[in-house]
């Protein structure tokens, strides 16, 4: 074998993992850590691909859902990866997991102690676009300065009747740091608040964070325009659920269109059981 | 006939039997009980010199190394100690206040934590982890809410005052892990401390 268990060398797996033990110390805070070059491009969840070869063992059973998806190229690939470096077993099923990677969805199915949920983040920082310079925002979060934050939040309103943040909504963990929790649609933001622990892994920008189990999680928002986790008014078309994120699919050149579970292991295990309408 | 022979080779044993294995196992452990402040479970692999416990040695395995700056307390400050830490992590010794991570019972560590790494405003993880050397752990004692904690957990914590001014300079603080023979608990910066009522 010409690499180690888990790919990473075991000096870099003890550089992450202080990074993901400050990251849980400090809750919604941003560790910085040096990320290194991995098999795949940035972009394709090399944070999240490291999160997880730091923290994986060999007893582990490891999902990956991409866009809640366990079968697009993406997950397929990162599974195959840690299967073949770390020799764990891979599942689709949520319930079976004890460590999911994950590219832009919580999973539908709630979670639980003992699992673990590695996010792939793009941009880690939830203030990039308001202010471009990392020395300026460390010190915006430093002095819990976020009112740049919901001027943007009351200009959504302003222009648009209502915050129009639709993924990737900031969250203030424990009244203290804003948050970004990756482009994950508003709709799961609630989950956010779970009793898995949740790490955050950004390659490119070099970043590691964490929502340790029962973290308070606030979605931002105003009294007068209180935060709405909206989502498509249907049910899904496989499996009739009515509580989950849907995807819209084209399915012809004449317009046509149907809403699908983005989950496909929790529409797939609805249908399997007979609960689909 | 080199009289340094027996402690270099007492130095080399009660490492890892199988480093990445044994490391993953212990960082879970390790990630589990500071995600959860109060928790306690069992970390193994590491057999240091005595005093050390076997879990504070194997914290040191998984997390140190030649970038991360190690102070040990007087008690803990032995050659064979010096030897073994040398041996298998390569981590440099300093004095308290320039440490990464700080071992030893709680006495001889209290008088120097105003001296300690508290990180700066900008970067409050650049701080002092501790390692502190219990003779037991059991879930009572101080009272623990906060982060990784459903309603309450429960925690024998040597001194409550300390950890509880600690909580109320978050972001900025020092986070613990407590260590008795093979077992290990967490106290972030994170956790609200009381004592009994």
């Amino acid at each position: 074998m010409s690499y180690n268990f888990a790919y990473l060398d075991e000096q870099t797996k003890r550089m992450i993992r202080r990074a993901i033990l400050k990251g849980v110390a400090i809750p919604g805070y941003q560790v910085p850590f040096a990320s290194r070059e991995m098999p795949m491009p940035y972009g394709w969840g090399t944070g999240g691909v490291q999160v997880s070869a730091a923290c994986l063992t060999p007893d582990d059973v490891f999902k990956v859902i991409d866009q809640g998806a366990d079968d697009t190229t993406n997950a397929v690939s990162i599974r195959r990866f840690f299967e073949k470096t770390a020799g764990v077993a891979v599942t689709e099923k949520t319930a079976e997991a004890t460590v999911i990677q994950t590219r832009h969805r919580i999973p539908e199915t709630p979670l639980c102690a003992d699992q673990i949920l590695v996010y792939q983040v793009p941009i880690p920082e939830p203030l990039r676009f308001l202010e471009p310079r990392e020395t300026e925002t460390r010190k915006m979060h430093g002095l819990e300065e976020y009112g740049l934050m919901h001027v943007k939040l009351y200009e959504d309103i302003a222009r648009h009747g209502e915050i129009a943040t639709a993924y990737a909504y900031p969250v203030k963990v424990e009244d203290r740091y804003v948050m970004d929790p990756s482009p994950i649609p508003k709709f799961d933001n609630p989950k956010l608040e779970s009793p898995a622990l949740q790490l955050f892994g950004a390659g490119r920008e070099q970043r590691i964070y964490a929502l340790p189990p029962f973290t308070k999680v606030a979605s931002l928002d105003f009294e007068d325009y209180p935060f709405d986790p909206s989502k498509a008014a249907h049910p899904c078309a496989l499996c009739g659920a009515e509580d989950s994120y849907l995807d819209e699919v084209i399915v012809d050149d004449a317009g046509g269109r149907m809403f699908v579970c983005s989950d496909t292991d929790y529409c797939a295990s609805r249908r399997d059981t007979g609960e689909a309408a | 006939m080199a009289l340094s022979a027996p402690s270099v080779t007492d130095a080399m044993g009660g490492g890892f039997a199988n480093p990445p294995r044994d490391a993953a196992i212990a960082f879970r452990a390790a990630l589990g009980v500071m995600a959860r402040p109060g928790l306690i479970r069992e970390i193994t692999g590491g057999h240091p010199p005595l005093p050390l416990s076997p879990a504070a040695g194997s914290l040191l395995l998984v997390l140190c190394d030649p970038e991360t700056r190690v102070y040990l307390s007087p008690s803990c400050d032995t050659d064979a100690i010096r030897a073994w830490l040398r041996f298998h992590t390569g981590a440099p010794l300093v004095s308290a206040g320039q440490a990464d991570f700080a071992i030893g019972p709680w006495a001889e560590l209290a008088p120097d934590l105003p001296l300690m790494r508290k990180g700066v405003q900008d970067y409050p993880d650049r701080s002092v982890t501790l390692i502190v050397e219990m003779d037991h752990l059991s879930p009572k004692g101080a009272r623990l809410t906060g982060p990784g904690i459903k309603d309450e957990a429960w925690l024998n914590l040597p001194d409550i005052a300390a950890f509880a001014a600690n909580a109320r300079s978050f972001p900025l603080g020092f986070d613990t892990f407590f260590t008795a023979g093979d077992h290990v608990a967490a106290l972030p910066r994170s956790t609200r401390v009381a004592g009994v009522a």
